[in-house]
């Protein structure tokens, strides 16, 4: 039996075998409350988990993916039979020590790890009329969770007095004409494809956008034998010379960066800046590029464009984190740097609702790294909050200094996020004609009507007149561009469900769940 | 020649057959519906409700729902995420995948 009850009543069961169950120790009893559950298990999720547990928490992690790992640690599946996995990582060992960790920890019956599980809910739970704020913080959090592929998924209800919410991020996409032709791809998602299943979408393939993840996928896809024509970065990288003090606090991101930019130069492939793909031409599939010059605000210049051939495009613009399990809890956000929404945290790694704490892209878009760091300090915080005994105060020096690192790596990804925060004028490469909403197939000049003639000034309100943002995605791939186009920076992520709930889940709810 | 398998080593477990729109592809274990897709050099397997138009996989992580596919009879799957299954039937699935329900 899996560690969590399945929601359905007992004989309706799908007719489908159900997904294997994970081999958890001891699984706890379907009513019993863990101490902690960790939605993610990406570095954040990772970190946290076995730092928890190690205190003596008992902890519950549900993760969408089917391997530990998070987007960042993607690899491939055993059957793939990688002898170097971490060929394709930067900072492999920080995952292989913690996912030893969390299988020593399994074993133990401390951590009860559930793969291919996507929280789609949480609501407060334990006492009648708890919920969140000061007021009336909620004593225990129960989690709704799809388990497994349709036809076969199951619905899993798990209940915890804790909760971290470790759900990473999204790649933003700024639309151009063409962008839906197979064979663009965004740029992470290039990245995950060769990360997991070893593929490539091309033989000659341009990475565009802007950010540094740009630098990490095209050196990977050239390792993977790909040709790489071009990097095509929207940015300027002279805009970090502002601030160098931040970057000489940080030599590993220098290393690191280092590192790729040897990497592009090993392979021969072309550093372009103040540039942008502002057109992919094809018919059944990408064959060129159009790149243009950008002034200082993004405008594409008159009389720069120039074709480039190639056979796939990967594409994106950074990262936008993921939050609509925290806003639907209520949980204050403020805009980053890089123009996206964040979680507001504080030196905990709490969020403004009791008992909810999250770490990593949540809290701002800052790598890897920080991911680990803010899942260990979060940990510590609820080891200390669920035990309610000043004994589980960490000690020693490691806090401290975990603290002193998370600040100047902030202080990187804050600098990495202004050098690289979308200029206004991108939208002049969006014809009229070009798809925005890739779902439902609303093209640019539709959700300018909207804008201009009707009176939209917000992305909700484009939606209802153009149903821009109300396809399958929820407005994940179109959000920053109805919001530009709307004239508003974009809004929090709302989305009631994280991910599509077959009916029969809804139907076979508790009546207590609310 | 460097390719994927190179850059990671090692060696795959055999082999399986899925087929896509009748044609017999090569899967390997651990590969996703897309990965094997991509592999065999497919782009698209989806045609938009509206234009038609074909689409694959996009995001790659599951967010963007653009590699909709049908496996087995069962539309909508997304081929990003779904494991691969020895003698899995992949589809180009059309539109919404429910043609069978229009009135």
């Amino acid at each position: 039996m899996p560690a969590a009850a399945p929601a359905a009543a007992a004989g309706r069961a799908p007719a489908a075998a159900a997904a294997p169950a994970p081999a958890a120790a001891r699984a706890p009893d379907s009513d019993a409350a863990v101490d902690l559950a960790v939605v993610g298990a990406g570095p954040a999720g990772l970190a946290a988990a076995v730092t928890a547990a190690g205190l003596g928490l008992r902890v519950i992690v549900l993760d969408a993916g089917d391997r530990p790992g998070g987007q960042f640690y993607r690899h491939p599946a055993p059957g793939l039979g990688a002898a170097r996995p971490g060929a394709l990582h930067h900072g492999w060992d920080a995952f292989a020590t913690r996912e030893a960790a969390l299988r020593a920890h399994e074993s133990a019956g401390r951590i009860t790890y559930l793969p291919r599980h996507h929280v789609w809910t949480v609501v407060p739970g334990g006492e009648p009329g708890a919920g969140p704020g000061p007021a009336a913080p909620a004593t225990e959090w129960i989690l709704h969770a799809v388990a497994g592929h349709a036809p076969e998924e199951r619905a899993v209800r798990v209940t915890a007095r804790a909760v971290l919410l470790a759900t990473g991020a999204y790649e933003r996409q700024l639309p151009f004409p063409g962008w839906t032709l197979p064979g663009v791809v965004g740029a992470g998602g290039a990245q995950a494809m060769l990360k997991s299943g070893l593929v490539l979408p091309g033989k000659r393939v341009v990475v565009a956008g802007s950010g540094p993840l740009l630098l990490a996928v095209a050196g990977s896809l050239a390792a993977a034998g790909a040709a790489v024509p071009a990097v095509v970065e929207a940015a300027s990288y002279t805009a970090y010379a502002g601030r160098l003090p931040v970057l000489l606090r940080n030599p590993g991101k220098l290393a690191e960066a280092a590192v790729h930019g040897g990497a592009l130069a090993r392979h021969h492939v072309r550093l372009l800046t103040r540039h942008a793909v502002t057109e992919a031409h094809g018919t059944d599939r990408v064959e060129a590029v159009t790149v243009a010059r950008l002034d200082r605000d993004w405008r594409p210049l008159p009389g720069t464009a120039r074709r480039i051939p190639c056979d796939a495009l990967a594409v994106g613009h950074g990262l936008v984190p993921q939050l609509e399990l925290a806003t639907g809890l209520g949980c204050a956000t403020r805009r980053s740097s890089d123009g996206t929404v964040a979680l507001v945290l504080d030196a905990e790694q709490r969020t403004s609702v009791p008992g909810l704490w999250s770490a990593g892209e949540t809290g701002g878009i800052g790598g890897a790294q920080l991911a680990l760091i803010e899942g260990e300090l979060a940990a510590h915080s609820i080891a200390g909050a669920v035990h309610g005994a000043p004994g589980h105060a960490p000690r020693g020096r490691r806090v401290p200094r975990l603290t002193r690192d998370r600040a100047r790596l902030r202080a990187f990804a804050d600098a990495m996020a202004a050098a690289h925060r979308p200029g206004e004028g991108w939208t002049g490469w969006l014809r009229d004609d070009a798809v925005v909403c890739r779902c439902e197939e609303v093209p640019a000049g539709r959700i300018r009507e909207a804008a201009e003639d009707l009176g939209a000034r917000d992305a909700r309100t484009v939606k209802l007149l153009t149903r821009a943002g109300m396809g399958w995605c929820q407005g994940r791939m179109c959000g920053p561009a109805v919001s530009a186009l709307a004239g508003e920076e974009p809004a929090a992520d709302r989305r009631p469900l994280s991910c599509p709930v077959p009916l029969r889940h809804l139907a076979e709810l508790h009546t207590g769940d609310r | 020649m460097r390719s994927p398998r190179s850059l990671v080593g090692g060696t795959p477990a055999a082999a399986y057959e899925i087929t896509f729109d009748g044609r017999d592809l090569t899967a390997l274990p651990g590969q996703s519906v897309a990965a094997v897709l991509w592999g065999a050099g497919i782009l698209a397997w989806r045609t938009t409700r509206e234009g038609g138009a074909p689409r694959g996989a996009f995001c790659g992580i599951g967010s963007c729902y653009d590699c909709l596919v049908t496996v087995n009879g069962s539309p909508n799957q997304r081929a990003c995420l779904v494991p691969a299954r020895p003698g899995d039937t992949v589809t180009t699935q059309e539109g919404t995948g429910h043609a069978d329900l229009a009135v």
